[in-house]
């Protein structure tokens, strides 16, 4: 098979990648190992926030964003993306200064916050536990379901030209005279002239064919979901210290976040653990204290790459032209994943993007270590 | 019971959880102290067994770590999460004996969700466990022994059973009888549970399609087609059923292999004849590993612990073991039969109809996904439209989920998958975690 750009991995940022591509007239194949979204991109939270975001972050959270709130007119499907809002929870006045330090970034990148102290907080907030020191709120962020986007993206990608392979992933990257050619595990080939390495958790292992390092390890956040109950937590929480998150949906499930899970030995799968199950499900009680008298119906984990320094592997390659990462978002891939596939078929059709990723680029790890803040929250 | 009984006698130490307030299971279920009748009156035919299975245990309960009213919602290699009256604690194992059981299966019929409508195994519980009934004049609609059984049972305890509304084809029962013959006892209780309902004049349909369950007024009304003709038959109340489906999450959290069995229509985890699993230190027994019903479950009890025992190398008596094992081949036999005469097959469905009652999804929805997002898998089914990811975890929906989807793909039913288990096994209360306990 030929084509002008093959895509590896159908998570959000490789779907992404594809439809934005085709909209910019190029040919693509996306190869899957498993099914479109299975891992990260469908497991994870389902937080859309700019709040908090490391600064380097921001031009591309920011275009996100905007993707974010036209989401149904680009994929045909809203994703359930909710503007509700996020909330960011400090419990100490330590906590509270870093999000007054944030706030002023937030400023500066267009991104207005409101800071609540503890009064304010119970006045907005009343079903919050009463012991939070204060908070920050930001408009506009919200929350979308992760199990629909990887597949609208590449159920529009394929339905406007590219061609999407599932349960067929790639084994081997080859040259082939200027171009690539990539193996797939059923041994059918696929030749490009671009390739992009969109392959989450596992990007490091085809980075490395062309010498490209990425300290990036695989992870597995742990997810839960509650019983349905009347709807009331209407904003996303986060915490400073990134060990609970935490979101409602109208039809009134609770979901929530923290801790990880366990990965098999060879990090293809993961499932969640007991301990962080009893740790996060009691740490939402303290939260929220109305969810310690309903039910947790489930708990779930999705295996991610999680980068040293807290930000995703995105740009090109330093060592071989025509070679484009794009993985290792570190928790923060469903939000900014629609933005990258844009600014990524920016570069690959045009030679340029507006939007800056220059400190995302694979070359901080090539040489001198950059000293970026380590963020841990989704 | 069995299980543990064998182990005891064998010198092991053995902890028995049981979900339940009181030993039993689900057949042989002890109501509270309160609602106490005659065994005859609890058991029917049945008695004898009861008692002695009863007994049996009242007098290991001193020598057993017995946990009542105790879930597992949970497990990591060998260790059991456990949440109960003592709270959530873990508990460490070298070895593992699941009898988990089974729960009804149902096809959903419209209006299979309204009030008055019930499982049978539920109509069954309210009846042993509770002493009440779902109505004075129910109607049972599904098919298995079970719908027998039950109409049965309800009769004796005073109601008067409107229909039995079965699926099934009187020839397909004619059919399974050589295979049926494996376990004449079982066989001969059938044809008289259907005997008792005739002289008692219920009138029974068979080779029924049901169409729709309503409420007009005060009655639940249930409409059926049968040869071409439509019935409108009118009750207080509902009980329905298709058999039963073993419950397998366990094995599954515990890393049990599973094959798709044909006759079941569904997954069950791999056994050997003394219920090894495919983990070393798991063992199943009863209707867990496959529906072979109470007696099959005392024998398949016996013979885990049996297998338990071996693995420890103990020796155990041989005679005992090959006649239980002999036991057990011919319920084989006799669920195969079973499986032919009263088969799981769910007709084509209104689109309104709801398929999953957790999160209120219908048939229509599911159809328009499977086609919109080109599904062909179970899991890609409840993550895109929220089918089984309710409270019950598509414990209710699952089977019948299975069949749209097959039959909207045209992938064999085999080969659909089934619904990942996850932690909790069942919902558990968030309160159970808190760090500081509540006064």
């Amino acid at each position: 098979m030929q084509c002008d750009v093959c895509i590896i991995g159908g998570g959000l940022v490789g779907c992404s990648t594809a439809l934005h591509l085709v909209r910019a007239g190029k040919s693509v194949v996306l190869v899957e190992r498993d099914r479109i979204g299975a891992h990260a991109s469908g497991a994870n939270f389902g937080g859309v926030r700019r709040h908090g975001r490391n600064v380097l972050e921001l031009p591309l959270s920011t275009r996100a964003f905007d993707i974010w709130r036209n989401m149904g007119t680009l994929v045909g499907n809203d994703c359930e993306f909710m503007p509700t809002g996020h909330l960011k929870i400090a419990r100490s006045e330590a906590e509270m200064a870093v999000l007054e330090q944030w706030s002023s970034f937030g400023a500066e990148h267009g991104i207005p916050v409101v800071l609540h102290d503890r009064t304010s907080l119970r006045a907005n907030f009343p079903w919050l536990n009463t012991s939070s020191f204060g908070a920050s709120f930001c408009p506009g962020d919200g929350h979308a379901n992760p199990r629909l986007a990887a597949p609208a993206f590449a159920l529009r990608a394929g339905a406007e030209g590219a061609v999407v392979i599932q349960g067929d992933g790639a084994t081997t990257v080859e040259d082939a005279r200027d171009e690539f050619e990539v193996t797939l595990h059923s041994r059918r080939r696929i030749r490009a002239a671009v390739l992009v390495n969109a392959a989450g958790a596992w990007g490091r292992h085809f980075a490395r064919y062309y010498g490209d390092e990425a300290p990036v390890e695989a992870v597995a956040p742990q997810m839960f979901v509650s019983e349905p109950v009347p709807y009331i937590i209407d904003a996303v929480l986060g915490m400073v210290t990134g060990g609970l998150y935490l979101r409602q949906i109208p039809r009134g499930n609770v979901i929530f976040g923290g801790g990880r899970g366990i990965l098999d030995p060879n990090c293809h799968r993961s499932s969640p653990s007991d301990r962080v199950f009893a740790e996060t499900v009691g740490l939402a009680g303290d939260l929220v204290p109305s969810l310690r008298d309903i039910a947790v119906i489930r708990s779930w984990t999705g295996v991610e790459g999680h980068c040293e320094d807290g930000l995703p592997i995105l740009g090109p390659s330093p060592r071989r032209a025509n070679l484009y990462h794009a993985f290792g978002f570190s928790g923060h891939g469903f939000q900014m994943a629609p933005a990258v596939g844009a600014v990524l078929s920016e570069l690959i059709a045009r030679g340029f993007s507006e939007t800056d990723i220059s400190a995302l680029s694979p070359r901080r790890f090539t040489g001198a270590k950059s000293s970026i803040l380590a963020e841990s929250e989704i | 019971m069995r299980a543990a009984e064998t182990l005891l006698r064998a010198g092991l130490s053995a902890a028995l959880i049981d979900e339940a307030p009181l030993a039993g299971g689900q057949i042989y279920r002890q109501p509270p102290e309160s609602l106490r009748r005659p065994a005859r009156q609890l058991y029917g035919s049945e008695a004898r067994k009861a008692l002695a299975l009863h007994e049996s245990f009242s007098r290991l309960r001193t020598s057993i770590d017995y946990r009542p009213e105790t879930l597992v919602w949970g497990a990591r290699e060998k260790r059991l999460l456990l949440s109960g009256p003592a709270g959530n604690t873990e508990l460490a194992f070298d070895k593992v004996i699941l009898a988990t059981g089974a729960m009804d299966r149902i096809v959903p019929v419209p209006g299979w969700t309204l009030p008055g409508v019930y499982s049978l195994g539920g109509a069954q519980v309210v009846l042993k466990g509770q002493a009440c009934l779902i109505g004075k004049r129910p109607v049972f609609i599904g098919t298995g022994p079970l719908l027998y059984l039950v109409a049965y049972q309800y009769c004796k305890a005073g109601a008067e059973p409107a229909a039995i509304v079965d699926t099934s084809d009187f020839t397909a029962q004619i059919g399974a009888l050589p295979r049926l013959l494996s376990q004449p006892a079982t066989l001969l209780r059938g044809i008289w549970y259907n005997a008792a309902l005739v002289a008692r004049r219920v009138p029974v349909f068979r080779s029924a399609k049901p169409q729709k369950i309503e409420i007009r007024g005060r009655q639940l009304v249930v409409t059926f087609k049968r040869n071409g003709k439509s019935f409108e038959i009118g009750g207080d109340a509902v009980g329905m059923g298709w058999g039963l489906k073993p419950e397998t999450q366990l094995a599954e959290i515990l890393g049990c292999a599973f094959s798709f069995h044909a006759g079941s229509r569904w997954h069950l985890p791999r056994c050997d004849a003394m219920g090894r699993s495919s983990t070393e230190h798991v063992y199943i027994a009863g209707d867990a590993s496959g529906i072979r019903g109470a007696d099959a479950a005392e024998a398949a009890g016996e013979l885990a612990a049996f297998a338990v025992l071996e693995d420890l190398g103990h020796t155990v008596p041989q005679t005992r073991r090959q006649r239980l094992l002999a036991h057990l081949a011919r319920a084989e036999r006799f669920r195969s039969g079973l499986e032919r005469a009263f088969p799981y097959q769910v007709p084509e469905l209104a689109g309104d109809t709801v398929l999953c009652r957790c999160e209120n999804v219908t048939v229509e929805e599911v159809r328009a996904a499977i086609s919109s997002w080109q599904i062909s898998e179970l899991n890609q089914l409840k993550a895109l439209t929220r089918c089984g990811m309710g409270r019950c975890q598509g414990r209710l929906c699952g089977s019948a989920a299975m069949e749209v989807l097959a039959a909207e793909t045209g992938v064999e039913i085999s080969d659909v998958g089934s619904i990942r288990g996850q932690i909790p096994l069942k919902p558990l209360i968030g309160a159970r975690f808190q760090r500081k306990a509540a006064p």
